[in-house]
């Protein structure tokens, strides 16, 4: 197994910890760090496939280099929003997802 | 052989910070995990041979994605105590 | 509301399609790439007016994309500048008076600034270029914004609606221009191909720079009452 494959496999578990991440946490900054997870792995498996057979390729990196500012310009915008929506309504929890008295995994601090 | 095990390890260490950042109790103690895990990305496109990710990755993954969710968690803490006062105002 | 049914559900769906996800990597490994692209790009470097080949093929081979990027960003600035309702972007909370910590700044950020221009100039024959310089510019803002340096370029006004789209503006002139001019859109001309790309980089570089630093200091929503709530 090359060093490529083995970063764009690392990618994958990732992706799958962010996508849990963005279901099962409800703060949502919590759901912006697992979007940039999702993110960052999505660049790994990106440049990790497309450097498996042919080593060094600009192509991906180039676009992955583009994908890095336009994420982080995405989660600015993002913690922009939570914040205006902290501001109107005082949750940092999607309405649909307060949770219930009783129920309480992985306690919200924050 | 040295090579792949140091790439085992930083795969390894890529998913246990991501599950820490997620995991983590504390939303200040996740943000300055997933700092770290910004920093051992940028040391992975060093491995993968993309030294251009590698600087854009180690100033926006690590630097600037820290300090904006940062200042988003000590506005939040700040908040926290006037809730009482934003649900008047808009009263 | 979900219940803690659904949620376990949502996750094993999840976990599903991560091996899904891992499978699929794992089968598209053992194909044979159709095309060798690093040779070809490596073939047609000479024509590209820089050296490196990742700024080639940001700016000249795929620019498309990069246009197209950059004006992802210049929306996201108008988007997150659209929600701040503060006057001056500046925050009075901020402003610090560390002795120390002023002392270093004034080390910090011309050499910050320094490494930027830097970071540009090295992108036409080493890693480096308009990203990473504007990433760097948007880190210097950052640092003197969080400080409590004075950013008069930030309030929200010509000056910083200039600065947001300068970037994008040019690029898309020029691809006009060349389109006009009776070639392909993007295509640059010859003789000029390496100014054109370095002046772009130049004013992308300043034009990130400033959309993250506006996306960030965006940020803090003040509480200052909000007129139009009601007719919204």
């Amino acid at each position: 197994m090359s060093t490529p494959l083995l970063y764009a496999l690392t990618g994958a578990v990732l992706w799958g910890i962010g996508l849990m991440g963005l279901i099962g946490l409800r703060h949502l900054l919590r759901k912006l760090l697992a979007l940039n997870l999702i993110g960052s792995a999505t660049f790994l498996i990106l440049v990790g496939l497309a450097q498996h057979h042919n080593g060094p390729d600009p192509v991906p990196q180039a676009l992955v280099l583009t994908g890095i500012v336009v994420s982080i310009a995405a989660t600015a915008l993002g913690v922009v929003l939570i914040r205006r929506y902290f501001h109107l309504t005082g949750r940092t929890e999607l309405e649909s997802e307060v949770p219930e008295a009783g129920r309480d995994e992985e306690g919200h601090s924050g | 052989m040295v090579e792949i095990l140091l790439d085992l390890l930083l795969a390894l260490a890529l998913i246990l910070t991501a599950a820490a950042a997620l995991l983590s109790q504390d939303l200040f103690r996740a943000i300055v995990v997933f700092i770290a895990f910004g920093l051992l990305m940028a040391v992975c496109w060093v491995r993968l041979q993309a030294p251009d990710i590698a600087l854009a990755e180690a100033a926006i993954g690590a630097g600037l994605t820290g300090v904006l969710l940062l200042d988003a968690v000590s506005h939040f803490r700040r908040g926290r105590g006037t809730d009482s006062v934003v649900e008047e105002e808009r009263g | 509301m979900r219940s803690p049914a659904a949620r376990i559900g949502m996750l094993l769906l999840a976990l599903m399609l991560t091996a899904l996800l891992g499978r699929s990597v794992w089968q598209l490994s053992m194909l044979e790439p159709a095309s060798d692209l690093p040779r070809q790009l490596q073939d047609k470097l000479a024509a590209s007016g820089v050296e490196h080949p990742v700024t080639a093929v940001l700016l000249n081979f795929r620019s498309y994309d990069t246009l197209l990027e950059i004006a992802v960003l210049v929306i996201a600035a108008m988007a997150g500048i659209s929600m701040a309702r503060t006057r001056s972007l500046e925050d009075p909370e901020l402003r610090t008076s560390d002795t120390l910590l002023r002392a270093l700044l004034r080390w910090l950020v011309p050499l910050m600034l320094l490494l930027a221009g830097y970071l540009l100039w090295a992108g036409a024959d080493r890693p480096g270029g308009a990203f990473q310089a504007g990433a760097m510019l948007a880190a210097t803002g950052v640092l003197m914004r969080l400080t409590g340096l004075p950013l008069d370029f930030l309030r929200p006004g010509i000056l910083l609606r200039i600065g947001l789209v300068l970037g994008f503006a040019l690029f898309l002139l020029v691809g006009l221009a060349s389109a006009i001019a009776g070639d392909v859109f993007l295509a640059y001309p010859r003789e000029f191909v390496k100014g054109l790309i370095l002046s772009i980089e130049t004013l992308l570089t300043l034009s990130i720079g400033m959309i993250l630093l506006a996306l960030f200091v965006a940020a803090p929503v003040n509480d200052a009452s909000e007129p139009e709530e009601g007719e919204k």
